[in-house]
């Protein structure tokens, strides 16, 4: 009797999981295969539908992959992202720390938190044409700032200097994520269990102790999960790059999602190529992913394994 | 607490001066872009070429407006609502579908249940972009580019927020209760609305606000799906702004871009503790 009843309840739970399998299978997964099939063929030219297989498979793949933009795409895509990470998560970390500490009492970090945040959650394309118009050339609010204040004599054209154009892109991706990954630790810091803060406190522990030693080991998982879901956004950088100086000047601010659009969706509308560059990267992120998966794996074993040593502990006491 | 707190060191005066002014000058920098935005907004074109950066707004926000009118491609009203439609219909989607989905995961014991978890899980971090071409070439084929329900039905399987869902459900969902209103002949589906959604309801608040947040600003894929002008959305109108006819014209652009994020602002400054808290969350779901 009670196992029939199980037995009809399961169909519920297939039931009420078709529409996300149903989604899945047509939104995500056919377009998956489709782009995959795609990078193998000759599909190319405005609104072209119909493609024939290439005789050398590969063809596409070894065309990106060799291709100089490609590798110039993905070579910045990664400078900028590391210039971006660092000072976001040394700042991160650091402000984690000032307002967590029992040391200082902050006050207004409710304040504090909601204006870090606040860039995150504004449109990244808005964003990105206002940075171009904060940093245009000869009269911009940055100009007219640096002038006025003496610091450079005449209006700098930062459209034009492969430097500082990357470098601002890394800090409009910086200033969009630093308040989240603040908020991220800071919720980390929260879950640890406030005995070992105060095991710390009464052993003497400094502040800069108590946060190398205890706080940043504690965050390990945090911290990873935060850098690997940076990295993966990080990859997909497209808004702010096509629309700060669409890729220029001078492929300087081109990254791989820029590339894959203009291969398929500007000049020639090369949908093999794409296709295969986003293949590629589709590669690049999963390898990505895998390591998160790891990461909580371990995390979980070694739950369990703290588990059992404690069960085994207790064993121990009683017997 | 074992210890008292008073004994707690606290940090000298310069240092304690020193962190108020990082903090104030990081809070500066978030703000000074919107604010300067804001005052441009208001000034005219010759204002702004003497001089760019300025605190105190000027009164040409109607005749800016004016100037935005008349280039005949922005749009912000059509921009607006075809956002609206886009974010609010896929948001609908993603957090009605998601919560029926980890009701699935947690509620019943079926067979494939792990196998199908593992496969949300898999594609957690997957994003979207990289099969954009697929994508493309499927709507292409069926005649649903420069329609809205590619950009809407896709948010049904949202592995992300069935993640999300699946964690918060498993502590705060009662199934004695679900059980209790089986015995008294509720139907499962009628359960799962009349009473799992209502206890799901805070968690479906905060991730339906970070849903609407992410389809509003979503560049790649309405960019690519919608050609035809009256479909943009407002990234999409945004692009259109730094056009040639918006060259000079600069405190036109200034205002442009403050229409397109001034709902942003508004759903920001109404709910921006429930979405702090809400990111928060998101965080510790490890």
């Amino acid at each position: 009797m009670e196992k029939r009843k199980t037995f009809s309840y399961s169909r519920y739970g297939y039931l009420f999981s078709i529409p996300f399998v149903v989604a899945f299978l047509i939104f995500w997964l056919y377009p998956i295969l489709y782009t995959a099939i795609i990078g193998f063929t000759d599909l190319k030219g405005i609104s072209a539908t119909k493609f024939h297989f290439l005789s050398e498979p590969f063809k596409n793949f070894k065309t990106v992959l060799t291709s100089s933009s490609f590798r110039t795409a993905l070579r910045n895509t990664v400078v900028i992202w590391i210039i971006n990470f660092i000072p976001q998560i040394v700042f991160a970390l650091l402000f984690t720390a000032w307002f967590t500490s029992p040391r200082c009492k902050i006050r207004g970090q409710g304040f504090f938190k909601i204006v870090f945040y606040m860039p995150n959650i504004m449109t990244a394309a808005t964003v990105a044409v206002l940075f171009q118009a904060l940093f245009a050339y000869p009269t911009s609010p940055m100009n007219d700032l640096l002038t006025k204040f003496g610091i450079i004599a005449s209006p700098f054209n930062f459209e034009v200097s492969k430097t500082s154009a990357k470098l601002i892109v890394a800090f409009i991706q910086f200033w969009m994520w630093y308040g989240y990954t603040m908020i991220i630790l800071i919720s980390g810091v929260l879950g640890i269990n406030p005995e070992i803060f105060e095991a710390a406190e009464i052993d003497g522990c400094t502040s800069a102790q108590t946060f190398f030693r205890i706080t940043i080991p504690c965050l390990r998982t945090i911290l990873l999960y935060t850098t690997i879901t940076a990295m993966i956004g990080g990859l997909n950088m497209y808004d702010i790059p096509r629309l700060y100086l669409n890729g220029g000047p001078d492929n300087a601010t081109l990254t791989t999602n820029v590339y894959i659009y203009n291969q398929a969706f500007a000049g020639s509308y090369l949908y093999n190529r794409a296709a295969a560059a986003s293949m590629i990267m589709l590669i690049i992120i999963a390898v990505c992913s895998i390591a998160v998966f790891q990461m909580y794996k371990e995390k979980d074993q070694s739950k369990v394994d703290r588990k059992r040593r404690h069960l085994a502990a207790k064993k121990e006491v009683t017997e | 607490m074992k210890y008292n707190l008073s004994k707690v060191k606290r940090v000298s005066k310069p240092v304690l001066a020193l962190m108020y002014i990082v903090c104030i000058f990081f809070a500066i920098l978030s703000l000074l872009p919107f604010i300067v935005m804001i005052v441009n907004a208001t000034r005219n074109t010759y204002q702004v070429q003497q001089h760019a950066f300025s605190f105190v707004p000027s009164k040409y926000l109607l005749s800016n407006l004016k100037i935005l009118n008349s280039k005949q491609t922005f749009h912000p009203v059509r921009g607006f609502i075809n956002s609206m439609i886009i974010s609010s219909g896929s948001t609908i989607c993603a957090v009605y579908f998601s919560t029926l989905t980890a009701y699935a995961l947690v509620a019943y014991t079926w067979k494939l249940r792990g196998a199908f978890f593992s496969l949300v899980l898999a594609f957690l971090m997957i994003p979207m972009q990289v099969t954009s071409i697929g994508f493309y070439q499927m709507m292409y084929r069926i005649h649903m580019t420069n329609n809205f329900l590619p950009l809407i039905l896709p948010a049904i399987a949202s592995p992300s927020m069935v993640f999300f869902m699946r964690q918060y459900m498993i502590p705060s969902l009662p199934l004695e209760i679900v059980e209790s209103a089986r015995v008294d002949g509720c139907h499962e589906f009628r359960i799962f609305n009349q009473i799992v959604i209502p206890m799901m309801k805070p968690a479906m608040a905060t991730q339906g606000i970070f849903s609407f947040v992410a389809s509003w600003n979503q560049l790649f894929l309405p960019q690519i799906l919608l050609t035809n002008k009256k479909r943009y959305t407002m990234p999409i109108m945004v692009s259109l702004l730094k056009g040639d006819i918006y060259k000079t014209e600069y405190g036109a652009v200034y205002l442009g871009l403050t229409l397109t994020i001034l709902p942003l602002f508004v759903v920001y400054f109404l709910l921006s503790k429930y979405i702090i808290a809400g990111v928060a969350l998101g965080g510790v779901k490890g």
